[in-house]
């Protein structure tokens, strides 16, 4: 696909070469209460950055961010900006649609449509008016997400016939169709069994040679198997979820800077 | 929130640790002293007595793994873990020392000396000492104090380096005594070898606290 825009266009001025995405005091509210505070985030091109912190903590908040989906909750109010490639997600002018063919998401329980495996891939395809071979594009993103091998054969049956680990490679092949830079994972293994897990993970390391993955999970040993940052968000007195400390995971895992993600890492949070 | 069966198994692995550390103190002192009295007895003792300093590594061992199977530590409890882990490996090497000055206590059985045993006891002392600060420091979590530990062992090396041009005039002077000052040699080797795994043990101390590799960057954080 050539879709070329002003979003792709990296905004020197503001942009180093590395970031493809970062927040600048980014704050959400859900009417008047304050979900997250003064977020400044930096993700770097193709790798995956891990947000981490206890349940209240805003990390599905931040990550709604990244492709405007907290545009879709009446009350949110979002202020400060949101850096894709430089340009800001949040200006009047950037189309949401637009930034989540850029950006797509995979949830936290598999959602695949109630119709065959080959729709649920070319479904975005279609609706994106697709120009090229849509059949190949298929075969493409099913074996971008590890899944073609297994599901060759039966393109026609229905994606829900497929178990929850298949499911959930089956929507990540959906997000892939539409060939997007970024991909946000909420918690994208927390309804699936340590095998399909494993495969999930393996996905994700071998998907960062071509995509930039942010991925919301409240397991540490999942944050260090795939992620190469990890950000660790706490939740304040006023109960707005703020940034304590990001770096390098294998450091944050080993020796966190702060007392607090020590505290929290090591299950003695309170 | 409290992990207080975990915490309780990290203080019991700790206590572990200590009591194969003074096992592993008594085991080179007493070889020293079956040295210096031909006490063969004595040294046989010591070099059986490893086969309980070897168990009590490897039940260390044991519970680290399971800890790390069930537990899953991260910051400050992997590194105190993965510390354990490599002092009791340090601590068992120690006792195999031990227990080689034992087998060169036999080995020399009742003849006489080369020499009477001066430095020799000096350097085990200084080592055997270099062991108790070390784990000492490791317990109290002291930094400064592992770092007096591994500056500690210049002495060692020093002591050591006058040990071995003595045994060798000896033996140039009379080839006939190198058998007898090569024992000393080894004994003398075994003993500095104790004083460079105890800098290794105040090394860990230093990773366990603070996440830094002071053998690599000194105390700059990296």
């Amino acid at each position: 696909m050539n879709r070329e825009n002003e979003l792709t266009k990296t905004n020197n001025s503001q942009s180093n070469d590395q970031v493809i995405l970062s927040t600048r005091d980014l704050n959400v509210y859900y009417g008047t209460f304050r979900a997250i505070k003064d977020i400044n985030l930096e993700v770097k091109k193709n790798q995956v950055l891990a947000l981490i912190g206890p349940s209240g903590c805003g990390k599905s908040t931040v990550l709604r961010c990244f492709n405007r989906m907290n545009d879709l909750i009446m009350s949110a109010k979002v202020e400060g900006s949101v850096l894709y490639n430089g340009n800001n997600l949040y200006s009047p002018d950037v189309d949401a649609a637009e930034i989540r063919s850029r950006i797509g998401m995979v949830f936290q329980k598999p959602n695949p449509f109630p119709k065959s495996i080959y729709d649920n891939v070319a479904f975005g395809l279609k609706i994106n008016g697709y120009q090229g071979d849509i059949e190949e594009a298929v075969e493409r993103s099913l074996k971008r997400a590890a899944l073609w091998n297994e599901v060759k054969d039966r393109l026609k049956d229905n994606g829900l016939t497929l178990s929850g680990g298949q499911q959930q490679r089956l929507c990540i092949a959906r997000a892939l169709a539409i060939e997007p830079d970024i991909i946000l994972m909420d918690e994208p293994c927390s309804s699936l069994d340590p095998i399909a897990t494993l495969a999930i993970e393996e996905l994700i390391r071998d998907l960062i040679s071509k995509y930039t993955i942010i991925i919301v999970t409240h397991n540490m040993q999942q944050a260090a198997r795939v992620s190469d940052e990890t950000a660790f968000l706490m939740v304040g007195e006023d109960r707005a979820g703020y940034l304590v400390e990001t770096g390098d995971t294998q450091q944050i895992l080993t020796n966190p800077k702060e007392e607090r993600t020590e505290a929290y890492i090591t299950g003695r949070f309170s | 929130m409290a992990r207080t069966d975990f915490d309780r198994e990290l203080t019991s692995l700790m206590d572990e640790l200590l009591l194969l550390g003074s096992m592993v103190r008594k085991s080179v002192l007493k070889s020293l002293v079956a040295l210096k009295t031909r006490d063969l007895a004595l040294s046989k003792k010591v070099i059986d007595d490893d086969d309980l300093i070897d168990q009590k590594a490897v039940e260390i061992e044991d519970k680290c793994i399971h800890l790390m199977a069930t537990q899953q530590p991260l910051a400050g409890d992997l590194r105190t873990v993965i510390t354990v882990l490599h002092v009791a490996s340090e601590l068992e090497r120690m006792g195999d020392y031990a227990e080689g000055i034992g087998k060169i206590g036999l080995k020399i059985g009742t003849d006489q000396l080369l020499k009477p045993l001066i430095d020799i006891p000096r350097i085990g002392k200084l080592a055997s000492n270099m062991l108790k600060k070390a784990l000492e420091t490791l317990v109290a979590r002291d930094t400064e104090g592992a770092k007096a530990v591994i500056e500690s062992d210049d002495e060692v090396d020093a002591l050591y380096n006058q040990i071995y041009r003595e045994l060798l005039l000896y033996m140039i002077e009379d080839p006939k005594t190198i058998k007898k000052a090569t024992y000393l040699l080894w004994v003398a080797h075994d003993l500095e070898r104790i004083a460079d795994r105890a800098t290794n043990i105040s090394e860990r101390t230093i990773f366990m606290v603070a996440g830094i590799k002071y053998e690599l960057y000194g105390l700059e954080e990296n």
